[in-house]
């Protein structure tokens, strides 16, 4: 891991999602089958998936899943989650062996709750599991985070996606969303980090793209509090996400027009018009000129109640959505979709910069408990 | 019609309105030529009045009712349909009489040839070499 | 006495050539050009600026100017150029004074950075096919915006602090009327206006005539406190507080009294033939606090309708600086660097004092981020900017936009003679003399002065586009699409990228 920190990835990728709007939990072989049709946009770099609703008898707790080299960063990253959490359990992630995957790290899970009691600030507890996953990531060699959000979890590993999620039995495993990522890295041996969904809290991001803009989107955030230390520009995409939903408190369709700026061209003519929009697009790109993604992407983006789709703002990269009855689509490619859901009510490609939004009919409500019972008294 | 007309606010004096002017009615149209060899020398039509700091290129106005039409003795000076004063050199006896008839000043002396020079707006250019060669723009051929 | 001054250039005519037209005389304002008793042209070579205006109006190419550098029997330290400084002080007991930017050779660090393009992985886009967007809004931004669903449509909630809008990030530096010529002030105020983009009134007030250019102007307020007056503020798009300019920083400055004219007596609201001394400190700012009342006053007295800019210089502590004047409530920080060229300066100073733009915009960018404050305040970069390549590695570097000063003046007509403070501009562009004034057009000077505007923004168009960015803000700070070449690690930390040849990190 040592000496690929600070280096970014660029790659390009397959992708795919799928959610049920009901909350219906689905077991992980879909999302496998449909990954498996994307097979040659990925090299065997690297693969992952996210599901959420995971881990229902343990909501309340942020699951952890770490990669440790050895049992030496086990030990020392034991230290600095002990001093910040209670730890409810800890066990090893279950895996199959296979032929497929390389040899990897030590894969850890734990539950934890953070020893510090925020009150009624949801926001401050979020920070701190943040800080304290930077912390480790940046702090101890040899051991990183890669899922830290509560009812659900990241998986990912070297190898084509597909034998990555037999590898992690994600057939064993139900969700209400799912979604799969396999890459084509274009410069870097595969370190199993590197491999996407990047997360942070129960953000997690699959992406196809390179960012052109990284270099600014980096320092952006960094002013921010965020570090960005991982290996590919995915990174700061959840963390962008995490600034403006969750931090700014902004409405996703406005963060996803940050991120994928409207032309000020069409800004004009919507102020022109007297539409209300254009002004907020104008304010958008004035404040969060740092926040827009330059360059080729398309990403899932999947958080406790939704997940959205989204392309670049000229959309190079390939962004296809379809739904059927209670559940949204999003993939690379439509075969991707159709390979799990032959009968669909309508697929469509979704134009540059406009995204597709998946929403939780009843969303859960997040934050400590403390902070839901005070909403629930005050309700 | 079109005339040429002087901008004196960016007028800098420098006479180069002369120099191709002299260039453009000479023989060899060279103006190394022109100005060192020629005999005898062309002379300029045009003229760069200046008295500090106001400056400015003046050459026949082409006028509309000509003092000097009415007062050639040859009836070298002529208005033609287009409304130019077309200027006979062959009938020209130098009998100067436009040079002191002329309100402005603009036919010009030319004493070797005994005979007067004045502007014909380069009926061989577009635009007469006064005013396509000055630096500064200060002179213009329009239609006001 | 007798001076031991050579002359610095020698004047070439070619006999063969020359047609003794005299345009040379009339156009030599230093008399270098003059007609013998015979009406033959000869010239004297010590009198010669080697402004070029002679070379560039002969209608032969008959003359052409000489470098003169005398033989300087074996020795580095004692140069031509240190004996010259010396002869003439011994001959005058002054200040040697000069003009335009610091012309010595310290490293340009723009020829050491190098710029990314895409291939395969990230494709470029070609500017003439797809929308290329290169508008920059100056002033201060929040650093969220809040937003508020009613009815299930989202309504701004946050009031943006007042902004300039360019359409390119180039602006027109300050040059003041007085230093510069009426219609110089002219032309860059036509051709800002025409670009979508804002000139500089530098301290010497805004003529009545170029009002109609208000909407595009920034005017200064300088210590002198030169014309000055409420209608002035209120005109203006911006207002800019000059503390410093980076080729004379902590000194002021000093229009000596034949260039007031009745015009420029008029606008700068001073006696006609009177010196306006602008001191070197504003005498009611002694410190950021008392920055900060100006600021305000300014925000006051305009009510809060406009951007205020600081100007300062680039010296060694200007991070540091920069962060007080962010905090101190501007909404620009104009940062000018040593190469950035002035009307007058003493040599020593403009040779000697103030560091390089380059790593100044590198080091405020790098402070305010660090701080958390960078959306405050924009920052516009000035000092020696000589072509499209250097604004965008500015741009990348950190800086919003940049200040065109010299360079307008070369699209102008300049010949960077440094003589701008004798009031002698052949060129008619630094200088009150009517009869020299009238040889710069505006109409030539503004169209002169869009073209090159205009030509930049297609390069940094099409330099964007390789890199596969299609909106400046894109590369604004993105440091890592610099590379340098040939720089000392210090220097690289400084400015915050990596040698040639390291991967994308």
């Amino acid at each position: 891991m040592e000496g690929q920190i600070h280096r970014r990835n660029i790659s390009g990728c397959g992708l795919a999602g799928m959610m049920s709007e009901d909350g219906r939990l689905m077991g992980g072989e879909a999302i496998i089958r449909s990954m498996e049709v994307l097979h040659d946009r990925s090299n065997g770099l690297g693969g992952g998936f996210a599901a959420y609703g995971i881990y229902p008898h343990k909501a309340d707790y942020y699951a952890l899943h770490i990669m440790y080299d050895d049992v030496k960063a086990k030990e020392e990253t034991d230290v600095l989650l002990d001093e910040r959490f209670e730890i409810d359990s800890e066990e090893i992630i279950p895996t199959k062996k296979s032929e497929a995957i390389p040899k990897g790290p030590l894969l850890w899970r734990y539950f934890v709750k953070p020893k510090v009691d925020f009150e009624d600030c949801g926001l401050c507890e979020e920070d701190y599991v943040i800080e304290a996953v930077m912390t480790v990531n940046s702090m101890v060699s040899g051991a990183f985070i890669f899922s830290s959000g509560k009812n659900m979890g990241a998986f990912k590993a070297v190898g084509y996606p597909e034998d990555v999620g037999k590898f992690y039995r994600l057939d064993e495993y139900e969700g209400y969303t799912w979604i799969g990522h396999g890459r084509f890295p274009t410069n870097t041996p595969g370190w199993w980090g590197g491999a996407h969904p990047f997360t942070i809290l129960d953000w997690a991001i699959v992406h196809n793209g390179e960012i052109s803009s990284y270099g600014i989107n980096k320092r952006y955030l960094e002013m921010f509090g965020y570090k960005c230390t991982m290996l590919t520009d995915t990174e700061v995409v959840a963390y962008m996400f995490d600034l403006m939903l969750r931090r700014h408190n902004l409405p996703l369709e406005v963060a996803c027009k940050a991120l994928a700026a409207p032309f000020w061209t069409d800004i004009d003519r919507m102020k022109a018009k007297g539409n209300a929009k254009g002004d907020i697009y104008e304010a958008l790109r004035m404040v969060y000129g740092g926040a827009l993604l330059n360059g080729p992407f398309a990403i899932i983006l999947g958080h406790t109640n939704g997940m959205v789709g989204l392309s670049d703002r000229v959309k190079l990269r390939p962004l296809t959505a379809a739904r059927k009855d209670d559940m949204l689509y999003i993939a690379s490619e439509e075969a991707a979709i159709r390979e799990i859901s032959p009968e669909l009510d309508i697929v469509w490609n979704p134009k540059a910069g406009e995204p597709v939004v998946g929403e939780l009919k009843n969303p859960v409500k997040k934050g400590s408990n403390k902070a839901r019972e005070l909403e629930e008294t005050v309700a | 019609m079109k005339r040429v007309y002087a901008k004196e606010e960016v007028c800098i004096g420098c006479r180069l309105c002369e120099v191709w002017c002299r260039t453009e009615h000479s023989r060899s149209k060279n103006i190394i030529k022109a100005h060192k060899s020629e005999f005898p020398p062309p002379v300029s039509r045009v003229l760069v009045e200046e008295l500090m700091p106001v400056s400015f290129a003046l050459q026949c106005r082409h006028c509309d009712e000509p003092e000097c039409v009415e007062s050639c003795i040859t009836g070298a000076l002529t208005k033609d349909e287009s409304g130019r004063v077309v200027y006979n050199e062959e009938k020209c006896v130098g009998c100067w009489t436009c040079v002191l008839v002329c309100p402005y000043g603009a036919p010009q002396r030319d004493l070797e040839r005994k005979k007067i020079a004045k502007c014909d707006l380069c009926p061989d250019r577009d635009t007469p070499a006064c005013v396509e060669m000055c630096p500064n723009q200060a002179l213009v051929y329009e239609e006001r | 006495m007798k001076t031991y001054q050579l002359p610095e250039v020698r004047i070439e005519r070619d006999k063969d050539r020359c047609i003794n037209c005299g345009v040379c005389v009339r156009q030599c304002a230093f008399n270098a050009h003059k007609f013998d008793e015979d009406g033959e042209v000869y010239s004297e070579d010590e009198k010669c600026v080697a402004c070029q205006r002679c070379v560039s109006l002969c209608p032969t190419n008959a003359l052409y100017i000489k470098d003169n550098a005398p033989f300087v029997k074996d020795n580095a330290n004692w140069t031509a150029e240190t004996q010259k400084y010396i002869w003439k002080q011994a001959e005058t007991g002054g200040v040697l004074l000069t003009g335009m930017g610091n012309p010595k050779p310290y490293p340009i660090y723009w020829d050491h950075l190098v710029l990314n393009a895409s291939q395969v992985t990230n494709p470029s886009i070609d500017p003439l096919r797809e929308p290329m967007e290169l508008r920059t809004y100056l002033g201060s931004k929040p650093d969220h915006i809040e937003i508020e669903m009613v009815n299930g449509e989202p309504v701004l909630r946050t009031k943006i602090a007042p902004q300039i809008m360019l359409k390119t990030p180039i602006l027109f530096s300050a040059m003041s009327y007085g230093a510069i010529s009426y219609n110089a002030c002219e032309a860059l105020g036509r051709a800002a206006t025409e670009l979508g983009t804002f000139w500089n009134t530098g301290e010497g007030g805004l003529h009545r005539n170029l009002y109609k250019y208000a909407p595009n102007t920034i005017v200064q307020v300088a210590s002198g406190r030169f014309g000055v007056h409420s209608e002035y503020l209120d005109a203006a798009a911006a207002i800019e507080i000059k503390i410093g300019q980076g080729a004379k920083p902590g000194i002021g400055g000093h229009l000596p009294g034949e260039k007031v004219g009745p015009a420029v007596s008029e606008t700068r609201m001073i006696p006609v033939g009177s010196d306006a001394l602008s001191p070197a400190p504003h005498h009611d700012i002694y410190s950021i606090e008392d920055l900060s009342q100006l600021i305000f006053s300014l925000k006051e007295a305009t009510e809060y309708t406009k951007p205020i800019s600081v100007k300062i210089s680039a010296v060694h502590n200007v991070a540091a600086i920069a962060s007080g004047i962010a905090r101190a409530g501007a909404d620009i920080i104009a940062i000018d660097g040593f190469r950035g060229g002035t009307g007058a300066a003493p040599t020593m100073i403009r040779d000697n004092v103030g560091i390089p733009i380059e790593l100044a915009i590198a080091a405020v960018d790098a402070r305010l981020r660090e701080e958390g404050i960078r959306n405050r305040a924009s920052i516009i970069a000035a000092g020696g900017f000589r072509n499209s390549g250097d604004v965008i590695k500015a741009i990348a570097l950190g800086a919003d936009a940049v200040y065109l000063g010299t360079a307008a003046l070369v699209a102008m007509g300049c010949h960077v003679c440094q003589k701008c403070y004798t009031g002698k501009c052949n060129w008619g562009i630094a200088t009150q003399n009517p009869y020299l004034e009238k040889r710069l057009n505006p109409d030539i000077a503004a169209e002169r002065l869009y073209n090159l505007v205009r030509g930049w923004s297609h390069e940094i168009s099409e330099m964007l586009g390789g890199m596969g960015i299609n909106a400046i803000e894109s590369l604004r700070g993105n440091r890592l699409h610099l590379r340098a070449v040939g720089l000392s690690r210090e220097e690289m930390d400084v400015l915050g990228v990596q040698v040639a040849g390291s991967p994308m990190a």
